[in-house]
Parts: C-alpha cells; sequence; structure tokens
C-alpha cells in the first residue's frame, strides 16, 4: 500500500523486510464478508497494533495469519516466501504464536498440559519417549511467575482460575512459544493494573529480541503504551496505517471508534483513505 | 524443584483428596462395593481361584473393547458399531482361516487392517460431515451387522454360522497368543508343589490364566500410560475438552479422532479374534449389544459423556465390575435377571457421580 511504502522512508530497517506479510487478504463465510482486502504486515522488532471497532474483522484477520482460517483470496508471505498454512499448527512451527480472543484453553485440564498443549516437551527416546512432566510443572511456574501471577499449583485444572488468571495463561503460553512473531488478541481485557503493566512490558521485551508483536486492544492507552504503527480495520478494510508520534491519543480514540471522524483524520494518515 | 513451593492459599491436599479428584475413583469405589456385596452373599467359591478366572474372563472381553470406547469418549467421540463390529471382524477373520485356508500370521493382521478400515471409515464421515458420531455410528450399528448376516450366509451357503475354525487352526503356532491358557508349566508346577487347587488326578483346576486376561491388562496399561504420559495422552484430552481451542493450539484434533475410531474398531477385531479361536467358530449375533456394555463400562470407569475426561484404568475397573456382577449372580440365590437392573443403577449413579467429579475438578459453581 502506498501509505506503508511512504511510512517505510527513512525508517533506520528499510533493509529489514517484514516477518510476515498478508496482501489484499479477503476472507468470505458463505455470504458474509469478514474481510474485503486487507494489507498489513510485521517487522522484527516492532508492535503493530491493529484497531476496530466491534465486528470490524479484527479477530478473522488474525486468524487468517495464525492458520486457523484459510483466507479466500490473498497472500501471505513469511519472511519473504508465499506460506500456506494448512493448519495453526503449521503457523506454529513457523513460530507465530496467538493469543486468540476466547484464549484457547480448556477448563478440565490442569494448567500445564494447557500451557504446554500440542508442543509437549518429553524426555527419553523411542518407545520411552514420555512427557517431561517436571520440566512441564516447573516451565509453567516460572512463566507464570514472570506474568505477576503466582499460581497455586501446576495441577490446578483451569476451570477453576480466574478470568484474568486464564489469560495470563494464555499469554505465558504465546510469549514462551512465539519464536518470531506474537499476536495478541484484546489479551488484556481482563487484566488487574499490575497485570495489565506486565502485559505491557512483556511486549516491550519480546519486541526488544526481535520478536513482531500484532496487539489488538480497544484501550487506547494500551495501544499508545506499546504501538510502533496503528491499522484501523473497519467493515472488513484498512482505512489507513499511522506511525507512532504521527497520531494523537484524540485521534487515535476516534480510529478506535471505526473511523467515525475519519475526515479530520486523513492527513495523520497520511492519504491513504 | 519451584514446582514443590507451595503457596499460602493451598490447604495441604492430603494424598486422599487427591485421589478423590481421580476420574477412576468411583469405579475403584463400585469395584469394592461389589466384591463386598459378593463376599457376603455368593457361594464361597467365586472367590477362589477358578471362580476369580471365571468371572474375569468376560470382563476381560468387555474390557478390551471399553478401553478402546473410553479412549473415543475421552477424544470427545462414540462408537455405537462396537459390538456389530465384532461379528464383522468374526466374520472376516472367519473367512480367511476357513475358506480360504490362511495361517494366523495372515489372517490376523488382515483381520485388524481391515477392522481399522471400517473404523476409518465410520471415522471419516463423523469428521467430514461434522455430525455427531452417536447417529453415524449408530448407522453403522446395523450396517454391519447385516452386512456379518450377509456375508455369513454367502460363506457358509445358508448358515449364520460358520464352523471348522478350531480344525483350520490347530497347529497353527500363533494360535497359543490368542486362544486358550497362558502358562500352563507355571500352573502345573503351582499344583504339583499344592499351591493351588488340584483335580484328584493331580493336575490344576485352573490349568492357565485365559489369554484375554493378558491382553485386557495389557492394553489397560498401554492406554493408561499413553494417556498419562504422553503427547498424545494429551492430545486426546485436548481434543474432547474443546475441538477448537485444541485445534487452534496445534493438536492435530482430526488425525487423533480418526486414529482412535480405528483403534476401537480394531479392539473389537482382537475380541472378534480371541472369542472366534475360542468358540471355534462365528456367528452373526457375536457381540451382540456390546457397545452399550462398552460404554456403560467407560462411564463407570469415570468417562464423562461430553468427552475430555476419564480414563483407561477407569474402564478397566467398570469391566470386572461387570463381569461380577454377571458371573457373580449365578453364584448367588438371587435371580440372574437382576443383572439388568443392577447394571442400570450402576450407570445412572456413575453419570452422577461422574457429574459432581467434574463440577469439583473445574471448580464449577
Ligand atoms: N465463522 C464465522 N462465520 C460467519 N461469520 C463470521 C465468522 N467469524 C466471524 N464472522 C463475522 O465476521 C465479522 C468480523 O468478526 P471478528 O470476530 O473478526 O470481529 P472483531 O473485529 O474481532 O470484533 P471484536 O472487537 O468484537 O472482537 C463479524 O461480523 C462476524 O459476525
Ligand atoms: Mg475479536
Amino acid at each position: 500500500m502506498a501509505g506503508d511504502t511512504k511510512f517505510h522512508h527513512g525508517d533506520p530497517r528499510t533493509e529489514v523486510g517484514p516477518i510476515v506479510e498478508m496482501k489484499n487478504i479477503e476472507k468470505h463465510f458463505g455470504n458474509i464478508i469478514a474481510l474485503a482486502g486487507v494489507s498489513f504486515d510485521v517487522l522484527p522488532g516492532e508492535c503493530h497494533c491493529l484497531l476496530g471497532d466491534n465486528g470490524a474483522g479484527k479477530s478473522t484477520f488474525i486468524k487468517t495469519m495464525s492458520g486457523v482460517h484459510k483466507p479466500t483470496k490473498g497472500d501471505i508471505l513469511f519472511e519473504g516466501k508465499t506460506m500456506d498454512f494448512g493448519s495453526p499448527r503449521d503457523a506454529m512451527e513457523a513460530g507465530i504464536a496467538t493469543v486468540f480472543q476466547d484464549l484457547a484453553m480448556i477448563p478440565l485440564m490442569s494448567v500445564s498440559r494447557n500451557f504446554f498443549m500440542g508442543r509437549e516437551p518429553t524426555k527419553g527416546g523411542g518407545i520411552t519417549k514420555r512427557l517431561d512432566v517436571d520440566k512441564m510443572n516447573s516451565v509453567v511456574m516460572e512463566e507464570m511467575r514472570n506474568m505477576g501471577i503466582n499460581l497455586r499449583a501446576p495441577d490446578q485444572a483451569v476451570g477453576t482460575l480466574s478470568g484474568g488468571e486464564r489469560q495470563t495463561v494464555a499469554i505465558a503460553r504465546a510469549v514462551y512459544f512465539g519464536a518470531k512473531v506474537l499476536i495478541l488478541d484484546e489479551p488484556t481485557s481482563a487484566l488487574g493494573v499490575r497485570q495489565t503493566s506486565n502485559v505491557l512490558a512483556t511486549i516491550d521485551k519480546v519486541r526488544k529480541q526481535g520478536v513482531g508483536v500484532v496487539f489488538i486492544s480497544h484501550n487506547v492507552r494500551h495501544a499508545l503504551a506499546v504501538g510502533d504503527r496503528f491499522t484501523v480495520l473497519n467493515r472488513g478494510k484498512t482505512l489507513g496505517t499511522a506511525k507512532r508520534g504521527e497520531i494523537s491519543p484524540e485521534e487515535l480514540q476516534d480510529l478506535m471508534a471505526g473511523g467515525q471522524e475519519l475526515a479530520q483524520l486523513e492527513g495523520s494518515l497520511g492519504g491513504t483513505v | 524443584m519451584s514446582s514443590t513451593t507451595t503457596d499460602e492459599r493451598l490447604k495441604t491436599e492430603s494424598f486422599l483428596a487427591r485421589f478423590l479428584k481421580r476420574p477412576e475413583l468411583g469405579a475403584l469405589a463400585g469395584l469394592i462395593l461389589v466384591t463386598v456385596f459378593f463376599f457376603v452373599t455368593a457361594d464361597g467359591s467365586m472367590f477362589t481361584l477358578s471362580g476369580f478366572m471365571n468371572f474375569m474372563q468376560p470382563a476381560s472381553q468387555l474390557g478390551i473393547l471399553a478401553i478402546g470406547a473410553a479412549l473415543l469418549m475421552i477424544c470427545g467421540e462414540f462408537d455405537l458399531s462396537i459390538g456389530s463390529m465384532v461379528a464383522f471382524a468374526g466374520l472376516f477373520f472367519g473367512v480367511c482361516v476357513v475358506t480360504w485356508n490362511l495361517p494366523l500370521l495372515v489372517s490376523i493382521p488382515a483381520t485388524l487392517v481391515f477392522a481399522a478400515l471400517v473404523g476409518a471409515i465410520n471415522g471419516s464421515i463423523v469428521l467430514r460431515s461434522g455430525l455427531p458420531s452417536f447417529i453415524v455410528t449408530l448407522a453403522f450399528l446395523f450396517i454391519l451387522r447385516g452386512l456379518s448376516l450377509v456375508g455369513l450366509k454367502w460363506a457358509t451357503g445358508g448358515n449364520t454360522q460358520l464352523r471348522g475354525v478350531r480344525e483350520a487352526v490347530e497347529d497353527d503356532w500363533l494360535a497359543p497368543l490368542f486362544s486358550g491358557d497362558a502358562f500352563p508349566d507355571l500352573f502345573n508346577w503351582l499344583a504339583s508343589k499344592g499351591l493351588i487347587d488340584t483335580f484328584n488326578s493331580g493336575l490344576p483346576k485352573v490349568p492357565g490364566i485365559p489369554v484375554e486376561i493378558l491382553w485386557f491388562i495389557l492394553i489397560a496399561l498401554i492406554a493408561t500410560y499413553v494417556l498419562l504420559r504422553t503427547p498424545v495422552g494429551n492430545w486426546i484430552f485436548a481434543a474432547g475438552g474443546d475441538k477448537n481451542a485444541a485445534s487452534n493450539s496445534g493438536v492435530p484434533v482430526g488425525k487423533i479422532k480418526l486414529s482412535l475410531f480405528m483403534l476401537t474398531a480394531c479392539c473389537a477385531a482382537l475380541v472378534a479374534i480371541i472369542t472366534v479361536l475360542d468358540a471355534g467358530s462365528t456367528d452373526a449375533r457375536r457381540g451382540f449389544q456390546k457397545e452399550f456394555e462398552a460404554i456403560i463400562a467407560a462411564v463407570i470407569g469415570g468417562c464423562l459423556l461430553t468427552g475430555g475426561y476419564g480414563s483407561a484404568i477407569g474402564a478397566f475397573f467398570g469391566s470386572i465390575i461387570f463381569g461380577m456382577v454377571v458371573i457373580g449372580l449365578t453364584y448367588t440365590n438371587f435371580d440372574q435377571d437382576w443383572f439388568q437392573v443392577f447394571l442400570g443403577g450402576m450407570l445412572l449413579i456413575a453419570v452422577l457421580f461422574n457429574n459432581a467429579i467434574r463440577k469439583r475438578v473445574t471448580g464449577e459453581r
């Protein structure tokens, strides 16, 4: 997109290509058009916020990025190469980890089994290959402590956790496995003050390690606190991308309302509308 | 290790309290109850070695099915066609052995592969259509039973029983693995030392351990190990707990479910092989209503009908309860037809109990 290219000019990272680049993604569910041509990219070491009203298509969009949905049309480039994720497992193996809005947790299973679901550590080889339960338990306790939550016990069922604790498990899991891209779909919606600032600090930390972060939030202050770029979705389309510093909190607030007052914002959106 | 640091919000949990959260608890409690009941009411011979083998034999035949059914239930699916599958696999096996004169080395793997294929058809229809497995496999309950009848008549020229299996496998070296009693030498030795009951001739009253009991124990152990200690076990629980969440977390839900449909069918085939070799013939009524008994044993063993929770060792105990009640009643003065009442009652209690346990585990309010 024109806006994007303009934005990249003068950026010290110009040589570094995006980790994931989504081009003109369309997603239809039967006759429902959830995404009507969305382009988006994430650079290594940046936090790219995806904003928009309820039902704008944010979750649907990140689900195409994490292999849950196959796009009806459009291309996904991963590190410059066309990628066709057949399943979330493929995306994960490529280094993309996601905190889904519904968290993808299983209430009947323990915290540590949920944490490692799909990517269980094993020990022993051949026929004796088995779960490394000690490692699972200690990693979970450690990672949760880093997020500011002291779990009672790693074998506690997720169903017995509070909403925020559950969300934190999902975030800790994604951070632990998100080697290249970390996607967070409204990760702070149920969190307390301390846990929220922990999550934002974690985003900042992994970004400094070179991970590309996609962050969906309805909270302006959270988005502004960590975002490097802001892309607004509305009714399945991008309204444009703005860079940090080019946009005031008030303007961002309007954008997050789905670009209702878009006319005044054209300037800050780089004329992409 | 950090995992052992305790939290002040956690009341110290006794071994008992921990144990109370295990899914197989109900089945174990039930087993103790049933044992006590028969200890009081039944003839003492029920609890001799031969009495034990007597009820363990049907328990094992059911248990092999029940463990397969339990794994499938934990991953969130049902297979109502396993009873008919026993007849169908029995027919295929009988035809291999009698009509085509194949050795067991070929017939047994062929029967297992054949069953796995039927299981895969079942599974693919369920997974592709997204229909409840209950209804799809109910259709196969009738289809396979009907095919068994038609096939038997075709193979025998009009009969619904195919005889001559025993003669056909008489000298087959593989037969002892799937029929008869294991460890006869050990039992002879024990008899000669006077450690077990003998006939007047000096031969032991129990010539060995019926092979199905060994298969049953082996399968229960493997299934328990896989469920609790391997990634695949974690995937089975996850797939049954919430298939979207599991799939979004990278669990190959479709593959897991399909494999378990195939495994359950293979369990049915194994039971078919063992019982056909045992009887020396196969007939169309083989495995009749076993699907319900297997599911009941799995539920008594702690499996939730909604999936995501349960245990293989629970199904193991559930099947033993079953065998004890069926056979045990013949050792008592009760009318044997109490069996069905007993069964229904057990099922009801088990379901209520499981529901309560699940609420405990999930902290549901
Ligand atoms: N599986 C589906 N089938 C049909 N329609 C769908 C499906 N998933 C999403 N949609 C539709 O696509 C649109 C976008 O949904 P999406 O969940 O992506 O919104 P969102 O931007 O994440 O909203 P929110 O802020 O409320 O989370 C909605 O109108 C929704 O009804
Ligand atoms: Mg959403």
